[in-house]
């Protein structure tokens, strides 16, 4: 048996982590001829602006960023993204899911309703519009099981489907991005970080977040275990115990689909902490979409989702 | 408030891992024991697989449920595919490449295997070294898997019997030496009861080796070994960056050649030789993110600046000229077929190796594998999860090592251009 002591240094984890998605973003940019990087303003997209800046300046990114806005974001979350891309002068490509309601592609069943999973519709839109060959997006595989098997560089046909049964086999650092016209390749950079390696990359970086990803007091609505935060979309109903508590988001997205946890952490550091205390997945505790069914991301996957 | 204690004092990197065996043995039960122990599971998952649990009518948690997966999967039972998990000990950062073990599914295996610095093989301790277990140990081997565990699983259905876990071992030392396995490590366990996983447990007394857990914390990484040679120096070509801002005219004349650093490592003041051309200059910065640094280490993004202007595109290839690759149009290689579609000798296919693209086509097969009786067979064709060595011929010349040699150098993937699906995976030899 041969002894395993004789080592030289090799990368720190979030180093690691970060030269993998350099060389994915950069791959991106070698095979594909119009891609575009999804910018929401929530905390995996804006490490992706980080690492886009680490892989490509001093020149531009070569990619607009792209976001698809359902029009239930909080305020300060859209404030955020606007002076964030405007910061980086870099150019930001906004296409409403509200646009798609009107031209009727967008049908809603109920005014309220949740408008995440309309989202596939406006972005499928939006592909076909510019033309992008890839888009790349900020999902982990560590956030749902069915993004655990999904690939880095993940084919979709041209109706933006994924057949979890028929993926492009994935090896060493080798990824094809070869599409046919129609066809898209949704690319993730950060499959293999999990919630905590984003916070410390966060705190590392000093990168700056909308201010609803740390503590603040706001009304509340308890249901099911988790906190329904109340706003106009979301009114409390007759009946509601409405409370003012101290939350966090931990993950922002369609207001009528997120949830924000009961915390005090008002930096990043206290984030990490309780982060690695934690006891419920980022998704368990914050998505009131994906306790539908045990397979609600699969198959929101298959019809086109990030 | 300090920083609490579950956070990395000592960051050891990260290192990936894979597992091979059926779910029989008790796969899914030793990574949810992993994933359970070095609490990587949270509060709603564990809620989540207690409830199916009860659905099925199972009186404990059943862990391997942790790695059911899809839809698709839990209508046949089976596992369709490699799905990747992650835990961290506070030391160190894992990936899994959990593959799925039946004999149709070498494909996955190759798939997952290609990324692992270790893989461990599971033996349940009632059946001992199987065909599976061969294959299994054959395919690590032969994708450069350098440490191989063998988790000898299923310890508490044979009372801990010491004998049974040193006649398995004896079996697989024989097989391993007849396949030139080198490192490779015996650890008696039971996932179930978490004996030698994470905790050592009450019922193995008599082993006095490291758990699971402390193979995986000590095992080198990537490039981490010191080697008796060092590496060369591999700087596939990424992307060119010319910036030329009309309104800063320092960045008119900026070209920086972005790529990873493969192997070795390389300094400012280098002396280095671009393929294919053969040009020689030196390194005069190393950026990342526009920051200079005054080295690059293997697996670094980076982007390299040199002291003469040389033409560079993607697919080119920076080394160091007493170190640098051989360049061929002609390449021998094991090849593993993962398309439905047979290989057709006729057909020409599209090559990738490291950053270069080339139109290829296959010139002899040499043998087929075969991977149960390690037997070389004739071949005129190839199907899927056929490993054979092969040669083809090459468009354009590639910069190549042998795959033993090095990983990024020696790896390509064969394209179809009718599909643009990833077809084969190719290692030279």
């Amino acid at each position: 048996m041969t002894t395993l002591l004789q080592t030289r240094p090799t990368l720190a984890h979030l180093d690691w982590l970060e030269a993998e998605a350099i060389h994915i973003l950069r791959e991106v940019a070698g095979q594909c001829a119009n891609p575009a990087l999804l910018f929401s303003g929530g905390k995996d997209s804006i490490v992706l602006l980080r690492l886009a800046e680490k892989a490509f300046r001093p020149g531009r990114f070569p990619f607009p960023l792209l976001h698809i806005d359902t029009g239930h974001n909080y305020p300060e979350v859209v404030a955020f993204r606007d002076r964030r891309a405007a910061d980086l002068g870099e150019r930001l490509v906004v296409r409403l899911v509200e646009d798609s309601i009107t031209r009727g592609t967008v049908v809603l069943r109920t005014p309220g309703e949740s408008r995440n999973r309309h989202q596939s519709v406006t972005l499928l839109e939006a592909i076909e519009e510019f033309g992008f060959d890839a888009c790349i997006g900020g999902a982990r595989r560590d956030e749902e099981k069915a993004r655990a098997k999904e690939r880095i560089f993940s084919f979709r046909d041209p109706f933006g489907q994924w057949d979890p049964k028929n993926q492009r086999p994935e090896l060493w650092d080798l990824y094809n991005a070869r599409v046919h016209k129609g066809e898209n390749i949704r690319v993730f950079p950060i499959s293999n970080w999990t919630e905590l390696d984003v916070w410390q990359y966060i705190e590392r970086e000093k990168l700056e977040l909308p201010p609803i990803y740390f503590a603040h007091p706001r009304r509340i609505v308890r249901k099911n275990d988790l906190l329904q935060p109340v706003t106009t979309l979301t009114p409390a109903q007759e009946g509601d115990l409405v409370e003012t508590i101290s939350v966090r988001f931990r993950t922002v997205g369609d207001i009528t689909c997120t949830a924000p946890v009961e915390s005090s952490a008002d930096s990043v550091a206290h984030i990490i902490a309780e982060t690695a205390l934690t006891t419920v997945t980022e998704r368990g505790a914050t998505r009131l979409d994906d306790q539908a069914s045990e397979a609600a991301m699969e198959q929101r996957k298959k019809e086109g989702y990030f | 408030m300090s920083a609490p204690e579950q956070l990395p004092s000592v960051d050891n990197g990260l290192l990936r891992f894979l597992t091979c065996g059926s779910v029989d043995d008790g796969k899914s039960t030793l990574i949810g024991r992993l994933l359970y122990d070095t609490k990587a599971i949270l509060a709603d998952t564990l809620h989540a697989i207690e409830r199916t649990s009860q659905r099925r009518g199972l009186e404990a948690v059943d862990l391997s449920l942790l790695t059911d997966g899809l839809v698709a999967e839990r209508e046949q039972g089976i596992t369709i595919d490699v799905a990747y998990r992650y835990f961290t000990t506070g030391r160190r950062k894992y990936i899994i490449a959990d593959a799925p073990g039946h004999e149709q599914y070498t494909r996955n295996m190759v798939t997952a295997a290609s990324t692992a610095d270790l893989a461990i093989i599971l033996i349940d301790a009632r059946k001992g070294v199987l065909t599976q277990t061969r294959r299994h140990s054959t395919i690590a081997n032969l994708l450069g898997v350098r440490h191989l565990v063998v988790a000898v699983n299923k310890m508490d259905m044979v009372d801990y019997d010491r004998r049974a876990f040193e006649f398995i071992r004896d079996e697989y030392l024989a097989f391993a030496a007849k396949v030139g396995i080198g490192d490779v490590r015996f650890i008696p366990m039971s996932a179930l009861n978490g004996d030698m996983i994470v905790e050592r447990g009450e019922h193995l007394d008599w082993y006095d080796g490291p758990t699971l857990l402390e193979v995986l914390e000590e095992a080198p990484a990537a490039h981490g070994e010191a080697l008796a040679k060092a590496e060369a120096f591999r700087f596939p070509v990424q992307y060119i960056c010319r910036p030329q801002h009309a309104d800063d005219p320092e960045l008119h004349d900026y070209r920086g050649f972005m790529g990873r650093v493969e192997s070795g490592e390389i300094a400012v003041g280098d002396e280095v030789t671009v393929l294919p051309s053969g040009l020689t200059t030196k390194i005069r910065e190393i950026q990342v993110g526009g920051r200079s640094q005054p080295m690059a280490v293997a697996e670094q993004s980076v982007t390299l600046l040199l002291a003469d202007e040389i033409d560079i595109s993607r697919g080119d290839m920076i080394v160091r000229r007493d170190a640098a690759p051989s360049v061929a149009t002609g390449i021998r290689a094991n090849l593993c077929w993962l398309s439905e579609t047979p290989l057709d000798p006729n057909r020409r296919y599209v090559i990738r190796h490291t950053t270069r693209d080339t139109k290829a086509k296959l010139a002899t097969i040499d043998y087929r594998l075969n991977i149960a009786t390690l037997g070389r067979e004739d071949a005129t064709g190839l199907h899927m999860n056929d490993i054979a060595q092969v040669c083809f011929r090459t468009a354009q010349p590639l910069f190549t090592d042998t795959y033993a040699e090095n990983r990024a150098t020696g790896a390509f993937i064969v394209i179809d251009e009718a599909t643009n699906n990833t077809v084969g995976a190719g290692m030279i030899v």
